[in-house]
């Protein structure tokens, strides 16, 4: 929980990690430069002070862990986001049980999420079924950037993810975190274009769809079938860090997002440990949209405490004491897109 | 005899597919090297995992207008710290296109991912020059009755035309200023508003992009003046 000038906001962070990128986990110059370019995120787009040494950002405490988003960083609950990665490193960089470990030492403080791959096939299926009862879960992260064996990437509008989505609706889960990285097949397509999501998302009505990075460095496409499709929400982690380094770019970035798809659908991450929650958290409440951008809506409290909290404990059925509920129930809204569906 | 400074031009004139900018420009290229008419170019990139798709473009792009230039014989383009950067350089020194740098891995050429990008780059500086017309005073209207000609000569229009012919677009100087990306023509002050609500978004976009692109090639390699990146 944060409070600042006399408000009050409940914090869900979307998109923690707690990872092992050390050199010994490795397992090839990939895992190693996979890292790299994440360490490189992180020094351009931090605060001088934030930026941490290479060795600590390889491998951090559950110690660090806890006091970034917990003691200092008013986070409330962490939405855990594994990314396997094992053809990169030995043990995977963070993996459900992994993340379900820590979980388990702090009760109430994460959610869980799982993680399939349709390239598995039935026995992924029987896999995910196990993995679904083992941590109850209720979303799952997709990555469809990871390279298997000769594979460099995947589709969701296949049949084979159909059947891994249909699944998912049965077991349960109901919130699908889908993450684009520069590799897919074919690999002479945009990787990173979202129009694969727009598919599922009209056939998969009942589950929601959650656009990690707002769709970055695909912004637009990510608005527009945002728009179209109201069980598609946008996670902040990325464009958060921009609130420091590009202020006014940042501004233009969430003020499309209120214009298209509404202040009910966006989701504040850290995306830890590349950025902690602490400053993004005080700088976030503390930022106004430009007065020159009169283009954009205002950034209201209310839309503030949306965006940091309310929005994804609406997604997660998360317990949100009374007074912090303010603002809960969808309004009215200006943008392009329609309400966002909310199942029951 | 070809000039490094020959190579460089040349180079100028080939950009990075996504962002609509020469690679010269962005601090793309690391460094050149002529021997006796063979010509060797290395390029470096934001990230180790920058899309495999664009780097092959650039570097494909790269090795096309620096063998055209006269007493040019072989040519190699390398790719620097890039996890895809040696199938890529033997790809584009082959001549073989995109299948043979990731044999099994692609359904085609990527030409129209190419176009894909192209159309973006035109919507995106059509609003840049669209929003600058509208500060200083014009109405909707204007805009939408302006033909090519009666835009400010600014490099936003030259690259625009240019895009425009590439995509085979009308871009004679009576033609429409403003179209949509597929070239179709817009025909009222409410659909061109329309249509500049889109494009908007896709300039933020493409811009944002480039930012964090030459953000992270700075993080990546320092920030070293011009004439020291292509040492």
């Amino acid at each position: 929980m944060y409070e600042k000038d006399g408000e009050r906001y409940f914090v869900v962070d979307g998109h923690v990690h707690f990872w092992d990128a050390s050199p010994e986990n490795q397992a090839n110059e990939f895992g190693a430069g996979f890292i790299n370019c994440f360490y490189d995120y992180h020094r351009n787009l931090s605060p001088p002070e934030e930026v941490w040494s290479l060795e600590r950002f390889q491998r951090y405490s559950e110690q660090d862990l806890m006091h970034d988003l917990f003691e200092v960083g008013y986070v409330d609950v962490a939405i855990f986001l594994p990314t396997y990665l094992t053809d990169f490193y030995r043990r995977g960089f963070n993996t459900t049980e992994q993340n379900a470990a820590v979980a388990d030492r702090h009760p109430g403080r994460f959610i869980v999420d799982g993680s399939w791959d349709p390239r598995d096939g039935d026995a992924g299926l029987a896999a995910l079924e196990e993995l679904a009862e083992r941590f109850q879960l209720r979303g799952v992260k997709l990555y469809t950037a990871e390279w298997r064996g000769d594979s460099r990437g995947w589709r969701l509008d296949t049949p084979e993810a159909a059947r891994y989505l249909a699944k998912s609706q049965e077991l349960g889960i109901r919130n699908i975190h889908v993450h684009k990285g520069p590799t897919i097949w074919p690999l002479d397509r945009d990787a990173f274009d979202v129009s694969d999501v727009d598919h599922v998302a009209t056939d998969f009505p009942d589950l929601n769809f959650i656009v990690e990075h707002v769709g970055l460095p695909r912004l637009e496409d990510f608005c527009w079938i945002a728009t179209q499709e109201p069980n598609v929400y946008g996670g902040l982690a990325v464009a958060m860090p921009f609130i420091h380094t590009r202020p006014r770019y940042f501004a233009q970035v969430l003020g499309e997002l209120l214009y298209w798809i509404g202040e009910d659908r966006i989701l504040f991450a850290s995306d830890y440990a590349i950025w902690r929650p602490q400053w993004l958290v005080e700088r976030f409440v503390d930022f106004e949209i430009p007065a020159d951008m009169t283009e954009y809506p205002e950034l209201t409290t209310t839309v503030k405490r949306k965006i940091l909290g309310l929005n994804a404990a609406g997604l997660y059925d998360i317990d949100v004491p009374h007074d912090l509920r303010v603002g809960l129930a969808p309004e009215e809204t200006t943008a392009i897109g329609s309400e966002p569906a909310r199942p029951a | 005899m070809t000039t490094r400074a020959a190579v460089l031009d040349a180079l100028a004139g080939v950009r990075d597919p996504e962002l609509d900018e020469p690679l010269t420009e962005l601090g793309f290229v690391s460094g050149v090297s002529l021997d006796d008419g063979e010509v060797a170019v290395r390029l470096r990139l934001p990230t180790y995992f920058c899309s495999p798709s664009f780097v092959y473009l650039m570097a494909a792009d790269a090795h096309a207008a620096v063998a055209a230039l006269p007493g040019v014989g072989a040519v190699r383009v390398e790719v620097d710290d890039h996890f895809a950067g040696t199938a890529i350089g033997d790809a584009t020194a082959s001549e073989e296109g995109f299948g043979a740098a990731f044999p099994g891995e692609s359904a085609g050429e990527p030409d129209a991912l190419r176009e894909r990008f192209r159309r973006k780059a035109l919507a995106a500086r059509q609003a840049r020059i669209a929003e600058r017309m509208l500060a200083a005073g014009r109405t909707p209207a204007q805009l939408a009755a302006a033909t090519l000609a009666d835009l400010p000569p600014e490099p936003d229009r030259e690259r625009c035309r240019a895009l425009r012919s590439e995509l085979g677009v009308d871009a004679a100087p009576a033609a429409p200023a403003f179209v949509r990306p597929d070239g179709a023509p817009l025909a009222s002050a409410e659909e061109l508003t329309r249509f500049l609500r889109v494009a908007r978004l896709v300039r933020v976009s493409l811009e944002g992009n480039g930012e964090l692109c030459r953000g992270l090639l700075r993080t990546r390699y320092g920030e070293p003046a011009p004439e020291e990146a292509i040492a």
